[in-house]
């Protein structure tokens, strides 16, 4: 596999770029592997990677129905942050921010992190004091952030209309090492990875029944035939239910569609990531230009990727009065992904029912921003068979114990 | 060159001069003219920068699929961005720039991109600019955002304002060509009502360019005869600059209605986004002309060869005075008949088939224009413009035969019908191989909740192609019965698929024809990311981002689908299409958020004592929808002076406090008692007519949601008091219990919170204020006692009192119907002021619960914390089989020792803890966390015991009374802070019991 770098590419600019491998490979299925993974995205493709780097586990397949990242990894809006309130959401963010740091170099692949701030605007006296506590929170949770004032909030985002009229920010949660990355790089990245490790990324291969021996898990029939695996690792998202399913066990797991669209591209504008929870939107601009903009999920469950499209005018309302100067863009496009929501809306990994089958899901609207973490935490698990501390927390076991971790109280959305 | 013709053009009015501005240079054109046509008309080829290498563009096309000719339109407040020349009429005074340049179009430095571009191929970002790390952040990504972007950002606030219109109709027809207008008689006619839309200003689509006939009319007669029959029809609507934008489940459908783009108004809203409702859809939406892959097409003055007959034949403009047509299919002999008799060079039609037959063809060669069957082009070559066309056979490699000297190319390269709005919900795609392009699928249409279609393409949409067959096809989409409009059959040669020209081309050439024009996406780019193994359809378009420009792919998905299934050697329909999405072609932000906006974005709720807040210095504080004053400053007072004010007055004489936005629901019915039993942690059918009770609710895991005074108003009803927040969540939740789960219980809830103003009157001298008042309650402690309820006259005002208290005071809640709110408030006021009444805030409210050690729901609970831990037991029925919440309190981690619980915290340095500050014990977590141990729920500036007082959440916090624990400070330091019981004002309740 060729190493990127600008050399490389000027070296192929001469031979007509005719030079360039694939960035992954695209094998058969085996008839066993060590460990199979269910879900070609984010989640999933991390979870192997790190199966493969942390643990030296490589006799991998990632098994994907459609295209790898082309779930909501690929229709995600991108916000990465770690301003968490409860102690077991701040660690696994933390660790997936900070990983997210050298994740580029890491992957010899050009995530685009940018770091370039996020803020979650406060709008209410209520909203005031829950982010000043998320900021003592964090403060002893080791991470970086910081209440500020309105006069500041401006200064980062010229754009912002402060003064309301309706509702005026009173200030600032920020996180100056919070921002976005490029959704498809993360999951192509990790991707390109995993294939040079020996493992095998197999599209186009759906997961249709899990099949098991004394409530041990054996393997997995898919469209492409039988295949076994000692471990078995379940990371798809808003069809975690319906996997779950196939395996014998039951989530406590609702599937919703979120919404997101951009405007047409325009010359930089606006250098960090807002996000305004008390009239339900959130904004930033890619590298290309467009505003990206999201709201709230819908308020009924489905499994369609559209959505409906008064959660778009009530988002794009929102936005409308909190940056003026939007209203003279364009929409471009609309699009919506299914999320999985947890009744904590806080993810789960953890171990299932089934004798070597774990699980991987939950993470509802925020999960692109924990991609790095959770991989981690979740090979950790799958490796050992049993939790670590970064998991410990997040097993299914927090719904019969009513051990929730509610993060609902620090952010009415969770991007 | 382009330039205004002396004679022609369809749509224009020669009369009506239009001067506007391009670049700060002013020209001219006419009424009726496009922005884009004006452009060429008065010699402009050259419109803008692409995005990538900043190659000059010019004009393409004439409609919304226009992917370069985008301008930053109009000056400050009405400044627009990406403003599609093709689409934007002109009127007098309009002003444009390019965009994508610097220092300006003709000399831009990004040009230098251009020249670089074999080192930028697809997706050359992922591989480079990874060292050193910080420099993405620093240097890389400013510069690639500074040099991507296009249009400006706008910079003020926008002048105009926008609007909804909500409409049901049976059928709504989307396009007003010949199919649509023959869809919507068929459907007018049989009676359904009709609501037919056209995004242009003119009815009548292609047919009048192309010289259709109808019923034995010239189409643009036959038009105007259709649309003036069903402008009489009573049963129609018909509305022109109106774009069918997006179609979602069950009908919904949205149309984008521009109303003063094209003579700003600023009386007048900017547009209109109609909402309808559809019973069926018909999409007659027509098709779009694709560009051919040759090298140099991205030169300005290559154009579709539609566009050229349209800007000859609307506009009496001609892009070019010599120019080449390049075709793979019929219709682009039309354009160079046209241009022929507008007395326009054509040198040489190359027709990609291996022969030219045909009447099109022989009509050509009959007016002397030659024709070069099985050439296609190799490359065009020119200095920021056509100039030389060079010929190859179509069959090779691109060896050149001919050079010709033109000015214009006109390229064709087939047709795709427009099928996004069929594929909005869910509509599929089959793949026709004689027209070589996706066409809606019959059997696969999107359905509605019956499980049958409501979506019919019709026309040029449903890949019918000759006249005849467009209308015979939208007449049935339309349900038409009887005879459809006729016209003659044609006799027409196929079409020949290119999807590359030369068919050999090498390297060399594929690197400079493009796909996607404003995105910079060429031949090779496609090609490198089916090598690299981005194979799916998606991958490919996110790679190379072809399709992913504000034209959406309009013109360049089908010629780079074919481009992917060669490189995968697939069939162009295995490898697919990628999603089709709303909006159809962009919409405005403003449109989207409609009257919404202002003043009407979430209209404030107002009590009806609002206006005295507002006129009496209210420092405002959103609560839910309503503003509640925080606090009356007076003159040279700061918020916390004021606060200081009030709670003293309140609690040293008398304090009145708008309560009117707490929320009142009403339940009754014979099951009431049973239902609130289910609902409220304590018992509350037991509760006696004429009292009052405090009642917790929570959710089924548990948590306590919301709090308040429940009042028994008879038999079977009883007024539960919510939080100013919690009314319309609390209402949503008894109904959501009542439709779902206890559908069979006779019980009805209804909230009546703004049908009363409430006014707690407080303090000590409470009682006198309202004595004063007269009227003929009984206001003594023997006659109404804590905690109990009457109604009576209080003064002129019908008023129904509380004994309640959420302050520890003597305190009256007194409602009265909303009409007499004020005047009650303003008696009150009267009626007071021996006694120096002090109307108080939120804050003053927050600041006399905390001193009492009342919790406030939303700062002692967070949806974490169950009413057990906030020492509520005594408001948890232990006679109760069952409340909601009950079952969840009993698990493990409810019932934990170590469970953080409610006390009161008293700082050793009488200092106020800081919002939000947690206590924290010595050592980390396995996380590397440090450990807590509590945390401050409510903390404020006590003015009655003048130091700060706390209520916060602690471990095992009741068992641990007198201990000191410890708060950090964010920057260093910390407080400690005494553990002690949250009554910290008359423990014993002696004041409020008077
Ligand atoms: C509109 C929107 C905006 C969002 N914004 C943000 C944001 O700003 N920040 C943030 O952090 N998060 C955001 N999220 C959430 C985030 O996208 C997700 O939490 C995250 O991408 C989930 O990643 P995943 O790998 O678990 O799931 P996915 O990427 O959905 O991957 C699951 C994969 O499993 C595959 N699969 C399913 N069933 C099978 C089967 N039977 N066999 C084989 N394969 C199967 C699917 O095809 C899919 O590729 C947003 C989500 C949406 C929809």
């Amino acid at each position: 596999m060729t190493r990127y770098s600008a050399f490389a590419v000027a070296r192929e600019a001469f031979r007509d770029h005719q030079g360039w491998t694939r960035a992954w490979a695209s094998p058969e299925p085996k008839r066993k592997y060590d460990v199979i993974i269910i879900g070609a995205g984010g989640h999933g493709l991390a979870t192997a990677y790190y199966l493969g780097k942390n643990h030296g586990i490589r006799n991998v397949a990632i098994l994907e129905k459609g295209w790898l990242g082309g779930g909501n990894t690929g229709r995600n809006t991108t916000i990465i942050r770690s301003n968490y309130l409860q102690d077991p959401s701040a660690a696994i963010y933390e660790k997936a921010r900070s990983l997210y740091e050298d994740l580029s170099q890491d992957l010899n692949y050009n995530v685009m992190f940018s770091p370039r701030g996020v803020m979650m605007l406060a709008q209410t006296e209520h909203e005031v004091r829950g982010y000043k506590r998320t900021a003592y929170a964090n403060a002893l949770q080791g991470v970086k952030t910081e209440f500020i004032s309105p006069a500041r909030v401006k200064e980062f985002c010229p754009i912002i209309e402060i003064r309301g009229p309706r509702y005026p920010v009173l200030g600032a949660l920020w996180q100056a090492r919070g921002g976005t990355a490029r959704h498809d790089a993360v999951a192509w990245g990790y991707a390109r990875k995993c294939s040079e490790m020996g493992m095998d990324v197999i599209q186009k291969c759906e997961v249709t029944g899990i099949r098991s021996d004394g409530g041990v898990v054996k393997g997995v029939t898919t469209n492409r035939g039988d295949i076994d695996c000692d471990k078995l690792g379940i990371v798809v998202a808003g069809h975690s239910g319906h996997v779950a399913d196939m395996a014998g066990f039951r989530l406590p797991i609702e599937s919703v569609a979120l919404q997101a669209l951009v405007s047409e591209p325009i010359k930089p504008c606006m250098d960090v990531v807002v996000m305004a929870n008390t009239v339900h939107g959130y904004m930033s601009q890619s590298d290309k230009g467009e505003m990206v903009i999201g709201g709230g999920a819908d308020g009924y469950n489905n499994y369609t990727q559209r959505g409906s499209f008064h959660h778009i005018e009530e988002t794009v309302r929102a936005l409308n009065e909190t940056f003026p100067i939007i209203s003279r863009l364009k929409m471009l496009r609309m699009w919506g992904g299914i999320v999985d929501m947890t009744g904590d809306r806080s993810p789960i990994i953890s171990p299932t029912p089934l004798g070597n089958c774990f699980i991987n899901c939950g993470w509802g609207t925020g999960g692109f921003k924990a991609i790095p973490g959770s991989g981690w935490a979740t090979a950790e698990m799958i490796a050992k068979g049993a939790s670590g501390p970064l998991a410990a927390e997040f097993g299914l076991d927090r719904f019969r114990e009513g051990r929730f971790i509610d993060e609902s109280v620090a952010a009415g959305v969770a991007h | 060159m382009s330039h205004r013709l002396s004679t022609g053009g369809r749509l224009i009015d020669r009369s009506e001069r239009r001067s506007f501005r391009f670049n700060g240079k002013t020209m001219t054109g006419f009424a009726g003219d496009t922005l884009a046509a004006a452009l060429l008309g008065s010699g402009q080829t050259l419109v803008g920068r692409s995005f990538k290498y900043h190659r000059p563009r010019g004009i393409v096309t004439s409609g919304g699929e226009e992917p370069n000719a985008l301008m930053n339109l109009g000056t400050a407040k009405t400044f627009e961005p990406n403003a599609r020349a093709t689409t934007t009429e002109l009127f007098d005074g309009l002003t444009a720039e390019s965009q994508n340049h610097w220092p300006s179009l003709e000399f831009d430095v990004g040009e230098i991109n251009a020249k670089l571009s074999r080192f930028l191929p697809a997706g050359f970002y992922y591989k480079t600019f990874l060292w050193p790390r910080a420099f993405w952040k620093h240097v890389y990504e400013p510069v690639i955002r500074a040099s991507a972007g296009l249009g400006k950002a706008p910079r003020h606030r926008d002048a105009d304002h926008y609007e909804y219109m909500h409409v049901t109709t049976d059928v709504l027809v989307v396009g007003g060509g010949i199919a649509g207008l023959t869809a919507a008689k068929a459907a007018a006619v049989s009676g359904a009502e009709v609501m037919l839309v056209e995004q242009t200003a003119n009815w009548g689509g292609r047919a009048p360019v192309d010289g259709a006939v109808i019923d034995g009319q010239p189409a643009e007669d036959w038009v105007a005869a259709t649309v003036a029959e069903l402008e009489a029809m009573p049963n129609v609507r018909l509305r022109t600059r109106a774009m069918g934008a997006g179609v979602y489940d069950h009908g919904y459908s949205l149309v984008y209605e521009r109303l003063t783009d094209h003579a700003p108004d600023p009386s007048r809203p900017r547009h209109r986004l109609w909402k309808v409702r559809a019973g069926r859809i018909v999409t007659a939406t027509g098709s779009i002309e694709r560009p051919l892959s040759f090298a140099g097409n991205d030169l300005p003055g290559v154009m579709l060869a539609a566009a050229v007959r349209d800007y000859v034949v609307n506009y009496g403009v001609a892009p070019g005075k010599r120019t080449v047509v390049v075709t793979n299919n019929d219709d682009g002999y039309r354009t160079a008949l046209a241009l022929k008799e507008a007395g326009l060079e054509v040198p040489v039609v190359l027709d990609a088939r291996k022969q030219a037959t045909g009447p099109l063809a022989d009509a050509a060669r009959e007016a002397g224009i030659r024709v070069a069957a099985g050439r296609g082009i190799a490359k065009v070559t020119g200095k920021g413009k056509v100039e030389v066309v060079h010929i190859c056979d179509q069959a090779g490699a691109g060896a050149v035969v001919e050079e010709v000297r033109a000015d214009c190319v006109a390229m064709s390269g087939g047709w795709s019908p427009v099928v996004h709005l069929w594929s909005h919900c869910g509509g599929k795609l089959t793949w026709d191989d004689e027209n070589a392009c996706f066409r809606p699928d019959p059997d696969r249409a999107p359905t509605g909740a019956d499980g049958t279609p409501f979506v019919a393409a019709a026309g040029a949409a449903n890949g019918a192609v000759t006249t005849a067959e467009v209308l015979a096809d939208a007449w049935a989409a339309g349900g038409g019965s009887g005879e459809a409009p006729k016209a003659d059959a044609e006799d027409r040669q196929p079409m020949m698929p290119v999807w590359a020209m030369p068919a050999q081309a090498p390297y060399a050439l594929r690197a400079k024809s493009w796909l996607d024009f404003q995105n910079d996406v060429k031949v090779t780019d496609v090609e490198l990311a089916a090598r690299e193994g981005f194979q799916s359809v998606e991958h490919t378009k996110r790679y190379t981002t072809l399709g992913m420009a504000t034209d959406q792919g309009k013109l360049s998905n089908i010629n780079g689908l074919a481009v992917l299934a060669r490189e995968l050697g697939e069939d162009i329909p295995a490898v697919g299409t990628t999603t089709f999405r709303p909006p159809y072609t962009p919409i405005s932000m403003g449109a989207i958020g409609g009257e919404a906006r202002g003043e009407l974005f979430q209209p404030v709720r107002r009590t009806p004592i609002h206006d005295w807040h507002e006129e009496n210095g209210a420092h405002w504080e959103p609560v839910g929808h309503w503003r509640r004053p925080y606090a009356f400053p007076k003159e040279g007072e700061s918020t916390h002076d004021a606060v200081t004010r009030e709670v003293r007055a309140t609690r040293e004489r008398v304090g009145l406090l708008d309560a009117s936005t707490l929320g009142k629901l009403i339940v009754k019915g014979p099951d009431a008692g049973r239902f609130l039993d289910m609902l409220y942690t304590n018992m509350m059918s037991t509760l006696p007519v004429g009292k009052c009770r405090y009642g917790l609710m929570c959710t089924e895991n548990g948590f306590l949601t919301d709090d308040g005074v429940v009042a028994r108003l008879s038999d079977d009803a009883w007024l539960c008091h919510t939080t100013t927040g919690g009314a319309d969540r609390i209402h949503a939740h008894m109904e959501e219990w009542l439709q779902t789960e206890w559908w069979d219980w006779k019980v009805y809830v209804a909230n009546v919170t703004e049908q009363y103003a409430q006014v707690a009157v407080v303090g000590p001298k409470a009682r006198e204020v309202l004595q004063a008042l007269g009227g003929d309650m009984d206001l003594s402690k023997e006659a109404l006692p804590f905690m109990q309820w009457a109604e009576g006259r209080i003064g002129d005002f019908d008023a129904r009192v509380f004994r309640i208290s959420f302050s520890g005071e003597l305190s009256y809640e007194v409602a009265v119907p909303a009409s007499q709110g004020r005047a009650f408030w303003d008696a009150l006021l009267d009626a007071g002021r021996k006694h120096s009444i002090t109307p108080y805030g939120t804050e003053a409210l927050h600041v006399m619960r905390a001193e009492k050690g009342f919790i406030m729901i939303g700062d002692e609970t967070d949806g974490t914390v169950i009413p057990q831990d906030l020492g509520l037991n005594w408001a948890i029925s232990k006679k109760k089989e069952d409340y909601l919440g009950k079952r969840a309190q009993e698990r493990d981690h409810m019932t934990d020792p170590l469970r953080w619980k409610l006390v009161g915290l008293e700082t050793l340095d009488g200092s106020v803890i800081p919002d939000g500050a947690y206590a924290a014990e010595e050592g980390l977590n396995l996380n590397g966390q440090r450990k807590t141990e509590g945390r401050v729920t409510s903390t404020y500036y006590s003015p009655t015991l003048d130091r700060g007082i706390a209520m916060g959440l602690v471990e095992r916090g009741p068992d641990r009374m007198g201990e000191v624990i410890d708060f950090p400070l964010i920057g260093g330091g910390s407080v400690k802070a005494k553990i002690v019981s949250p009554v910290f004002y008359d423990p014993d309740g002696e004041k409020q019991n008077v």
